[in-house]
């Protein structure tokens, strides 16, 4: 479903923060990415989005190098991946119901046809009563939960989660994680980039570990 | 979203937690409304400019349709009083000379008291004129292609009766023509430039909001919105504003040519009223008039689209 060759990838003339990353991820697989801060755990999960060209080597999504999409295919491939992101990058000036639809929504969908499903989610993550605030006024964990259901709502087939626990506390993060298991095992391929030790040690899963711009895996 | 489809209204009553009030379809674009309200007074500004000047071209182009049918065909004799002469004897002698040219088609001699009441507006009514030396006119109707033969008719005229004097609306009506020609052209060209200027205005606030929500639009790239779905959210708000700008600016321009057009007809009484409206017409710009200003109103609306549509999809290409 994603493999990568001998992928780097530098910053403008920066240092190469990324080298010779080579890995797959398989269908209906669950991983965690992990390593220190700033070894480049977010700027994987960025190539994968395709938001990031690599400098150099191949990636390659749902069996197409990704040098070659025109941009039909790569907005299909992104709308079959779910993503969230470290800052969340909730839309400051729609309701959580609003930002939680948004996948939907982008696909042309009529609003009462995911309604339900959008509330469901909603309260799932313990945001029934929050649906109509803005993300300004949020706390860190309730803006975190909301990039999460955003991330959910279209069913990806893969979900990239970039320190999805990182501002709950550690009862919420577990039922998170049960949450992304259940999501495996409905069929999505889950990423998990974390430093969170206790939370990798609650669900025993490979790890894809960087250091130094090098990826190795744990399993 | 107060009366929701039936089944909606079901689901609501399934879950009753869902806010009434909940926003559910806010924009995407985030809307800056002092931006916003800046560029739609300038688009009113600018459409209410078009307007007016399509309003003045329109009024030139009817006022001048109405000398050209009018007096394009004419031609006077005007015939001095002269105490040596006898001015009923000179009135028949150039009608005979004028019936005798090929090139005019009717010859009809202005009777007294009409000319008088030419005067009046001049010297008030009531004035009698019988002692008064007033010219007399003969309104000469020419066949439509006249040439030559009327300059040497003007100077045969001048030899047999030396108090008349020929007298050609043409070289009038060719003058004025051109002048009105002259404002249409530029009432045009205003028009343009003003549409142009607001095609500028439009596509520089479209750069300004695109690179204000470069991260909003680089979070719905990723969330999988394509770059069509993009721009026609970017589009939908500039049309609205372009709209909105449109009609007021149209509106206004509609209701200052309908005041002048109402103080010119107060005016109309007046002898100065009477040469505004032989210039202008009767300041009407009638239904063109008004089609043309709800139609620039309408390009320029149309043109904030367009225009927006367009800079959206090159700066899309371009972060690419
Ligand atoms: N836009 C950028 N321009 C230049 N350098 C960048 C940029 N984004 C990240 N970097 C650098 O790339 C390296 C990897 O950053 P990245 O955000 O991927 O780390 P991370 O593993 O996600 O860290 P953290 O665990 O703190 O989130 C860092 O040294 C960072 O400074
Ligand atoms: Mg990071």
């Amino acid at each position: 479903m994603v493999r990568f060759e001998n992928v780097g990838l530098r910053y403008g003339m920066g240092p190469e923060v990324l080298k010779d990353i080579t890995f797959s991820i398989a269908p209906r697989s669950f991983q965690y990415l992990t390593g220190p801060s700033g070894a480049g755990k977010t700027t994987l999960i960025r190539l994968v989005l395709m938001a990031l060209k690599p400098t150099r080597g191949l990636v390659n999504l749902f069996g197409q190098d990704v040098a070659r999409l025109d941009n039909e295919t790569l907005t299909a491939f992104r709308r079959r991946m779910g993503v969230v992101f470290q800052d969340f990058r909730l839309l400051d000036h729609l309701t959580l119901y609003e930002n939680v639809a948004l996948p939907l929504r982008v696909l042309g969908k009529e609003e009462t046809s995911y309604r339900a499903e959008v509330v469901e989610l909603l309260r799932w993550v313990g945001l029934g009563e929050r649906m109509h605030a803005v993300p300004p006024v949020l706390s860190g964990g309730e803006k975190q939960r909301a990039a999460i259901a955003r991330a959910l709502i279209s069913r990806p087939e893969l979900l990239l989660a970039d320190e999805p626990t990182g501002n709950v506390d550690p009862a919420l993060g577990r039922r998170l994680l049960r949450l992304f298991m259940e999501l495996q095992t409905l069929g999505t391929a889950v990423v998990i980039a974390t430093h969170d030790i206790t939370l990798m040690e609650l669900y025993d899963a490979p790890r894809l570990v960087l250091a130094d711009g090098h990826l190795h895996v744990d399993a | 979203m107060s009366t929701p489809e039936p089944d909606a209204e079901e689901m609501v009553r399934e879950e009753p937690a869902l806010p009434v009030n909940l926003r559910r379809d806010s924009p995407l674009v985030p809307v800056d409304s002092v931006a916003g309200r800046a560029l739609m007074a300038v688009i009113a500004i600018l459409t209410f400019l078009a307007a007016l000047s399509a309003g003045a071209a329109v009024l030139a182009a009817r006022a001048s349709e109405q000398w050209r049918g009018a007096v394009a065909n004419e031609m006077t004799i005007q015939i001095r009083p002269d105490a040596r002469r006898d001015i009923e004897a000179d009135l028949a002698l150039a009608v005979g000379m004028a019936a005798g040219v090929a090139a005019i088609e009717s010859v009809r001699v202005v009777p007294k008291p009409e000319s008088d009441k030419l005067l009046e507006p001049w010297l008030g009514a009531g004035l009698d004129l019988v002692e008064l030396p007033v010219p007399r006119l003969i309104v000469l109707k020419l066949k439509a292609a006249a040439g030559p033969e009327l300059a040497a008719f003007g100077a045969a005229l001048r030899r047999e009766v030396p108090s008349a004097s020929l007298d050609d609306h043409r070289l009038w009506v060719r003058r004025l023509s051109t002048m009105a020609n002259t404002i249409i052209l530029s009432g045009v060209a205003v028009v343009l430039l003003v549409l142009c200027a607001a095609g500028l205005a439009v596509a520089f606030a479209t750069r300004g909001a695109m690179a204000g929500s470069r991260d909003s639009v680089e979070v719905l790239h990723l969330v999988g919105a394509d770059d069509a779905f993009i721009a026609r959210e970017f589009q939908s708000r500039f049309v609205q504003l372009g709209l909105r700008g449109g009609a007021v600016g149209g509106g206004a321009a509609i209701l200052v040519i309908g005041l002048l057009g109402w103080l010119a007809s107060r005016w109309r009484a007046a002898p100065e009223g009477e040469q505004l409206q032989a210039l202008f017409g009767a300041f009407e710009i009638g239904w063109t008039g008004y089609g043309a200003v709800i139609l620039v109103a309408m390009v320029v609306a149309a043109i904030a689209g367009v225009v927006s549509r367009f800079t959206v999809r090159r700066y899309l290409r371009g972060l690419a």
